[in-house]
């Protein structure tokens, strides 16, 4: 790790000021993806801005129609939520999926979305529910956020406040993770919504991405049979020792079917 | 037998330190004025080293020195040596290149050691480490033991030719083409034994200092055995007096072979510490021991087998190449060759056997022990030829094993490839193991499965290995460079306690509380006043430390024969205070008595008077303290079967593991629950390597794609089934104990039966290790069970 300057932000505003200082400085919120990123020597932030103690970031309000999460919310907190697993049951599911108890203990949910792993799970649930993501400037629909590998719509130094997610009529994920590890290799959030019905990738390729094929079938039959003979094709998918671009593909398929299930 | 003696399940005494963080590693050793040490290494597979320039790093915040390999060179650090000559085809010894400790003109793997940096801590060592210029000349490397072993491939050693370490082998040929002749049915089989990366919990670490008052040395160090680290940094490498260097290897956090060898990194810090006149501590990164320690495996084999039309296998040939990595490491040589051939046999009677087996150089790290160490590659190679050849004639699986055991009666059995059995009974394992796993009611569990959509398969592996290698003229004989004896010392404090003092070295097996129950059961000593001291040469006699699951079979039986002399020396105190004759005490149970009548004097009471003999037996040495050395007659071969059921879903290609059962013939078992922990342990590892582990590296540039647990795939409790370990038992016939070792059996037993059961559900001869979810799911999907595509 080199050295950097610390900072504990206490309000979203303060954090925005102190990052303001400098153009090299970057946010740590769960710093289960910085931390690593520093202590291997791949990043060098001239200042670090804590917002771990912002309570404006903090907490889920679960209404009839809508779970907003905020930013700073760890993502054991959403796997624990009663009433986010009344609401959407698939995204308490998903949250409760990632790593292991000391990442889903320290890990959150905006961290997550702006660092835009291909492989992380919130990325699928944002895009397959249509949610918006909030920040310090604006609000962002989910199908404008993901911009590719690691890329996001955030400006420099933008924060992410809260997201909100719509509740859906039926959703489910299915994830089948990298037996190494455990992130998604492939991961599939379905949901029929008013909007109607959304399916996100995530893993499989560059960045989260709409299996509209599957959109479209299910929207005629939201039932697991309406996918048989569908498959995701493997132009563009991700191929590594892991898994070929074939074998991901394949796969969309089968999560899509088990996800479709599971949703009822 | 009473609950903390021999055969009872006691609970570990040392698990309280470790549960509760208070075990003493390495890195929690802190020197006064310690300086830190960070290496810079290579970050190329092959490349010549034209100019390093350290003056940046040497003029960085507090660095204190910086040394690269003209250092070493200049001060003649010797070169790392591998400790076991192995014999080629030619008649010549095998080829040695030199192994500096610091790379002098060329680096041969990503990870080889380029300069060290000494520093006031760690940050500003690694700090400054980013400021040594280093100008390489990138040459193209050589990765795969294939590819290595070709003509015109890159030369990792000038003095190498062709990248040929030793082209050797075993067995009688001219009897072996023989058999084959006259063979009804031949079985042919190419196969690879995975790379793997040791991964022990604790990554390795020293801290070496000099005494400059009393002109000597001490290296604390994350190692298995510390006499022989210390044998050979003095005596080989930097040409120290052993009476100069004390080596502590303090708890362990694992090792599994890797920590068996002398590395670089502890060899540059001993040296260096003079020089800076300050103790220096290096622990491994994570990252660093995916790249340094020492890997293992990494074989490339054709096999066949011939069988007769009632499936008697009447000859069996092998032919592997072995990747030995980039320099020689310790015991390099030994593990494709003695540790690996002579385990052909099996549980076989097959009567002719010819191995051959070439050893090559490439730009990888070094390749030395891993659990197992040549047994685990000799059981893939022969369970899986078996199975094959059972597919192939139709014949049962279990019944093709059985018709060629070793009988009972056949003991001592000599093989065709060297070693000779003490004893076995193999079908009698099978038996049991069959039982277990109601292997009749097998073909209705298929279907069952099937009706759910899944494939089930089962897998045997019915092995042998080789344990407590040894007597220590026989491997001198076969080129090692060192006995394979083992001390022991039993000490009583006066007022009856005990210290009981090994050669061998703990890092995770449990000799704090095996050895104590050894000799609580023996001298009658209440377990809790016995203590074990191991791991340290200044309190140690010369031992050879631990590994080959030789603990117990050589060192505990080391510590019997130090109790023998203690009860002999105690029936001379115990006469003279009982007034009899020492023909006539006897001793039992911590109780000396004149037989035939009530008169004792108990164990205790003997060794106060050792210790304060004022009534004492004229002309015998006060004192009870006994010491033992013990070289065994020959190996132990512990053996057994392995049944392993595995269901496969074919849309996804996963493989769960659902059944295991694990019948293993340790001989006697002193203590079970240690036993059961050292079966799940290896048989996790196991799994492990069939289904999950790979070492990957670039086939172009040599970089390592799986150095770190994002890519390197370890197993974890989620893969694993629930274990059902039993034993038979027929006991090592030449130590006292009637031990044999369990330590590696699961690592050797577990990767054929899980491949045999992976294999059968596909409905398929063979598949590599590991059996990664994309392979089978491409063989499910093209396999003879092909389901409807999802
Ligand atoms: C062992 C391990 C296993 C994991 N497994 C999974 C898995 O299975 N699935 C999965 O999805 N993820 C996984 N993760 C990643 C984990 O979910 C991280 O928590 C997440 O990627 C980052 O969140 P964080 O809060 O830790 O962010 P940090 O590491 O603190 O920050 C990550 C990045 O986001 C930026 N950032 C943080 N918060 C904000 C904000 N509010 N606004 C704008 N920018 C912000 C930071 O500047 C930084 O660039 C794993 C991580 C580890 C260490």
């Amino acid at each position: 790790m080199y050295n950097f300057t610390y900072h504990r932000a206490s309000s979203v505003s303060d954090a925005a000021k102190l990052l303001g200082q400098d153009a090299e400085s970057k946010i740590l919120a769960g710093g289960q993806t910085l931390l690593p990123t520093l202590k291997q020597r791949l990043a060098q932030p001239s200042h670090v801005v804590d917002i771990g103690g912002i309570g404006e970031l903090q907490g889920i309000k679960v209404s009839a129609d809508k779970v907003v999460i905020g930013a700073g919310t760890r993502h054991a907190a959403v796997a624990m939520s009663a009433e986010v697993a009344r609401a959407i049951p698939a995204l308490a599911k998903l949250a409760g999926g990632i790593g292991d108890p000391q990442v889903r203990n320290m890990g959150t949910i905006g961290g997550s979305l702006a660092n835009n792993d291909p492989a992380a799970d919130y990325p699928a649930a944002v895009l397959g529910l249509g949610a918006t993501v909030h920040t310090n400037k604006r609000a962002i629909a989910a199908d404008d956020f993901f911009k590719g590998m690691f890329e996001t719509a955030l400006d420099d130094q933008e924060i992410i406040t809260s997201v909100e997610f719509p509740v859906p009529q039926k959703a489910g994920y299915m994830k089948f993770p990298n037996p190494a590890s455990r992130y998604a290799m492939v991961g599939v959030m379905v949901a029929q919504t008013k909007a109607g019905v959304r399916v996100a990738v995530t893993g499989a390729g560059p960045s989260v991405f709409r299996w509209q094929d599957a959109e479209k079938a299910l929207a005629s039959k939201f039932a697991a049979a309406a996918l048989d003979g569908l498959a995701a094709k493997a132009d563009g998918l991700n191929s590594d020792m892991h898994g070929s671009a074939e074998y991901r593909a394949h796969l969309i398929g089968v999560m899509a079917r088990r996800a479709v299930a599971e949703a009822g | 037998m009473s609950d903390t003696g021999i055969g009872a399940a006691v609970r570990r005494k040392e698990d309280f330190r470790f549960l509760t963080g208070k075990g003493h590693y390495t890195d929690d050793i802190n020197r006064p004025g310690q300086a830190y040490a960070y290496f810079l290494r290579s970050p190329h597979a092959f490349a010549r080293i034209r100019k390093i320039d350290t003056a940046a790093a040497k003029a960085a915040p507090g660095v204190i020195a910086v040394y690269t390999g003209a250092d070493t060179n200049a001060a003649k650090v010797g070169s790392l040596p591998c400790g076991w000559v192995v014999t080629g085809k030619s008649g010549e010894p095998h080829k040695a290149p030199a192994h500096p400790p610091l790379a002098v003109d060329t680096v041969r793997y990503v990870g080889d050691h380029v300069a060290v940096v000494i520093a006031e801590s760690r940050a500003q060592a690694k700090d400054a480490a980013e400021k040594i210029a280093v100008d390489y000349d990138v040459l193209k490397p050589v990765i795969s033991v294939t590819d290595a072993a070709k003509p015109g491939a890159p030369q990792v050693h000038a003095d190498v030719p062709g990248n040929i370490c030793y082209d050797w082998e075993i067995g009688d040929k001219a009897a072996t083409d023989a058999a084959f002749a006259k063979a009804t049915h031949v079985t042919k089989l190419d196969l690879v034994n995975n790379r793997l990366i040791p991964n022990a919990m604790e990554p390795r670490a020293a801290i070496c200092e000099y005494d400059s008052g009393v002109d000597s040395y001490t290296c604390f160090v994350t190692n298995q055995n510390p006499h022989v680290l210390k044998l050979i940094l003095c005596a080989f490498v930097l040409g120290l007096s052993e009476s100069k260097l004390r080596v502590v290897a303090p708890d362990v956090g694992g090792g599994f072979g890797s920590k068996i060898y002398c590395y670089a990194e502890e060899t540059v810090l001993l040296w260096a510490s003079k020089h800076v006149g300050r103790p220096i501590k290096w622990a491994a990164e994570r990252s660093e021991s995916f790249l340094s320690d020492a890997h293992g495996r990494d074989h490339v084999t054709h096999a066949e087998l011939a069988l007769d039309k009632d499936g008697k296998f009447l000859g069996f040939r092998v032919a592997t190449l072995a990747n030995v990595g980039s320099y020689l490491s310790t015991f390099a040589t030994a593990v494709p060759s003695y540790l690996y051939a002579t385990l052909l046999a099996g549980q076989y009677t097959t009567p002719a056997i010819h191995a051959e087996v070439k050893t090559v150089f490439t730009n990888t790290a070094p390749v030395d022990a891993y659990r197992g160490a040549g047994r685990p590659e000799a059981t893939y190679v022969l369970e899986r030829i078996v199975e094959v050849a059972a597919r192939e004639t139709g014949i049962d699986r279990a019944e093709i094993r059985r018709r060629n055991f070793v009988p009972p009666d056949a003991f001592p059995y000599q093989t065709p490839v060297a070693l000779a059995y003490d004893s076995g009974n193999y079908a009698a394992a099978l038996d049991l193991a069959l039982k277990h796993a109601d292997y009749k009611g097998f073909a209705a569990r298929k279907v069952e499965a099937e009706k759910r959509g899944r494939l089930r398969g089962i897998g045997l592996s019915c092995y042998i290995e080789a344990c407590g290698i040894a007597p220590s003229a026989v491997v001198g004989a076969l080129g090692a460079g060192v006995g394979l004896w083992e001390s022991g010392q039993v000490r009583f404090n006066p007022t009856g306690s005990v210290t009981i003092h090994t050669g061998a070295h703990s890092h995770g097996q449990g000799h704090e509380t095996t050895f104590a129950q050894l000799v609580s059961d023996t001298l009658g000593v209440p377990i809790e006043n016995i203590e074990v001291v191991h791991g340290d040469t200044d309190k140690v006699p010369f031992g050879m430390g631990t590994y080959g699951s030789r603990s117990l079979a050589v060192g505990g039986s080391a510590i019997m024969r130090a109790c023998d002399k203690i009860i002999t020396k105690g029936k001379k105190i115990a006469a003279h205070l009982m007034e009899a004759a020492v023909e006539d005490v006897e001793f039992s149970k911590g109780v000396f008595k004149v037989s035939g009548t009530d008169k004792n004097v108990s164990m205790q009471q003997v060794a106060f008077t050792a210790y304060v003999p004022h009534n004492y037996p004229e002309g015998l040495e006060p004192g009870l303290d006994e010491t033992a050395f013990y070289d065994p007659l020959n190996f132990t071969f512990p053996a057994g079967t392995h049944v392993a059921q595995a269901e496969i879903d074919p849309q996804t290609g996963v493989t769960e593991v659902v059944n295991w059962v694990a019948v293993d013939d340790f001989g006697n078992v002193i203590n079970p629950l240690i036993v059961e922990g050292q079966v799940h342990g290896g048989i996790a590892q196991g799994i492990g390597q069939a289904l999950l582990e790979g070492c990957v590296y670039d086939p172009e540039s040599g970089q390592l794609l799986t150095g770190s647990f994002m890519d390197y795939c370890m197993p974890r409790a989620d893969d694993l089934p629930s274990f059902k370990v039993d034993t038979t038992k027929t006991p090592c016939p030449h130590n006292p104990l009637g031990v044999k070792g369990c330590g590696e059996a699961g690592a050797i037993a577990a990767p054929p039966a899980l491949i045999n059961a992976v294999t059968d559900a596909l409905g398929i001869m063979h598949m590599e290790m590991p059996a990664t979810r994309e392979k089978v799911w491409r063989a499910a999907r093209s396999g003879p069970l092909k389901r409807a595509a999802e």
